[in-house]
């Protein structure tokens, strides 16, 4: 499909609509996958991937459980496209376990009870760490405040704002 | 929903963003895309290329001359917000900055693309009831529709979509200016100009010729910002888009009168609202409730409203009168 090459001069470097090369750099690892430039990253992720641990919801920017980190920053990776993230390094839910053991964020929320239908989960855990890291969690009100982007319609909020206060006052930090 | 088939090209330099934009009338650029991907995916904007200017060095912040601060196109909201210049110099646009959108999103949009952010009216984003700021001549669905949340000043009989920015809020009060590059080179667009009330032609929203890029937004020196503030009423405690807010910055002198006043409101206007009627009516005069209910009501005098949004002509009011009351006892 031919779309305004007529009209459009040289301009190089210009890709698709088709599927085009794109190498991704996700949890630490390289992948060359072929993308079209429409393809989000959620999708890039879920689809060519196989990382199903990003969860669509709204696909509109509204949810949050599509929340990524895009060079350590959460984002939504719904309103992301795929090779937008060429030469960044996307982080996933899938990358935040290490040798086997879960991240203190993800044992809280299982200690905490901070989820009912879990779909949101992924989202709320890449977007409470990186809250964490942002160090605006001081108060029950900061929490609330900056985990507003992520939805979760099972109401889990204050088991998800106790898993994230008990990794806020862990001695090592998280 | 699936998106129509792009094109895509990134940027790797303002010239090259230009001249890509330039020569295709079918193109975009795409900055933070919060708004944009988003529509794009509606099917409420149909560009068939996007050029990336993520890339472009335009994420600083840096010290004018005249004592302001210029930012960087591509500065982040996030960042913006907490930049120490800006949380010093300019709080109510760090506050208006932060009660925008989620922490996720203020990562990811940048002030241009803030600037050029399209209304949340829900018929504009169906992509199919008639919307003369969609589809020019089909008409405005919102008139006769639900339209508890749109505008009641700047309002036309062709569109009486609100405009949503909360940061541009403060920037109109700050008598912000816009840097642009365009194919003929760099202007700068003073930003109460910028933002275009709909009158006949609700689709064009910017004095921006095709290809034209933002660069920078300059906030100039105002001492008396140092003590702005920004409150944002709204349905939800967060994460929501106003119904009414309001910016200012106001000094009052040891008489006890308004000695420099700025003041601009959000959530009712077509535009970012800077109220210069209510600014006028109170330079000069004592700083009291009464005097700012005076001004309020000068302000909202115009006012266009239909029976589910008029409510806000009295949140309006209420508003400001709070609000400089509480700058007076502060």
């Amino acid at each position: 499909m031919a779309i305004n090459q007529s009209t459009a001069p040289a301009v190089t470097g210009v890709r698709g609509p088709e599927r085009e090369p794109v190498t991704l750099d996700v949890n630490g690892s390289t992948f060359p996958i072929e993308l079209e430039p429409r393809v989000s990253l959620l999708d890039a992720l879920r689809e060519h991937l196989d990382l199903t641990g990003t969860k669509k919801g709204c696909d509109q920017g509204t949810c949050g459980a599509c929340t990524v980190w895009v060079d350590g920053r959460r984002v939504l990776s719904c309103l992301t496209l795929a090779m937008s993230c060429e030469g960044h390094q996307v982080s996933t839910i899938e990358g935040i376990a290490q040798d086997g053991e879960l991240h203190p964020m993800q044992q809280a929320f299982v200690d905490h009870d901070a989820f009912q239908c879990g779909y949101c989960t992924p989202g709320q855990i890449m977007s409470a760490i990186a809250l964490l890291r942002e160090g605006n969690a001081t108060t029950d009100a900061d929490i609330a405040e900056h985990m507003s982007g992520n939805i979760c319609r099972c109401q889990a909020y204050p088991n998800i704002h106790a898993a994230i206060r008990e990794v806020r006052d862990a001695d090592d930090g998280g | 929903m699936t998106m129509r088939p792009i094109t895509f090209f990134r940027a790797g330099s303002i010239d090259d963003a230009v001249a890509a934009v330039s020569a295709n009338p079918d193109s975009a650029f795409l900055a933070g895309g919060t708004t944009e991907i988003d529509l794009l995916r509606l099917g409420v904007i149909q560009p068939t290329l996007l050029v990336d200017v993520n890339e472009l060095p335009l994420t600083y912040l840096e010290d004018t001359e005249s004592g302001g601060v210029r930012i960087g196109a591509m500065a982040r909201m996030s960042d913006v917000a907490r930049a120490p210049r800006i949380v010093e110099r300019y709080p109510g646009m760090s506050q208006a900055l932060l009660l925008g959108a989620s922490e996720q999103l203020r990562n990811m949009a940048s002030m241009g693309g803030n600037m050029c952010q399209r209304t949340r009216c829900a018929y504009f984003r169906d992509g199919r009831s008639p919307c003369n700021k969609r589809e020019p001549g089909s008409g405005c669905s919102a008139l006769n529709g639900v339209n508890r949340g749109h505008a009641i000043l700047g309002t036309s009989d062709q569109c009486i979509a609100t405009h949503p920015s909360d940061v541009a809020v403060a920037l109109v009060a700050l008598d912000a200016t816009v840097r642009t590059m365009g194919p003929d080179g760099i202007r700068t667009i003073p930003i109460e100009q910028f933002f275009l009330r709909p009158e006949d032609t609700p689709s064009v929203e910017h004095p921006l010729e095709h290809g034209e890029l933002i660069v920078a937004i300059d906030v100039p020196d105002l001492p008396v910002a140092r003590a702005s503030r920004y409150v944002k009423h709204r349905d939800r405690a967060s994460y929501e888009f106003a119904l009414v807010s309001v910016f200012s910055a106001m000094r009052v002198d040891d008489k006890g009168n308004v000695a420099e006043l700025r003041l601009a409101l959000g959530g009712v206007g077509t535009v970012p609202w800077r109220a210069h009627r209510a600014e006028e009516a109170l330079i000069g005069r004592p700083a009291t409730p009464e005097n700012f209910a005076a001004a309020a009501d000068a302000e909202l005098a115009d006012a266009d409203t239909r029976p589910m949004n008029a409510f806000k002509v009295t949140f309006a009011k209420r508003a400001i009168v709070r609000e400089l009351s509480q700058v007076v006892t502060s």
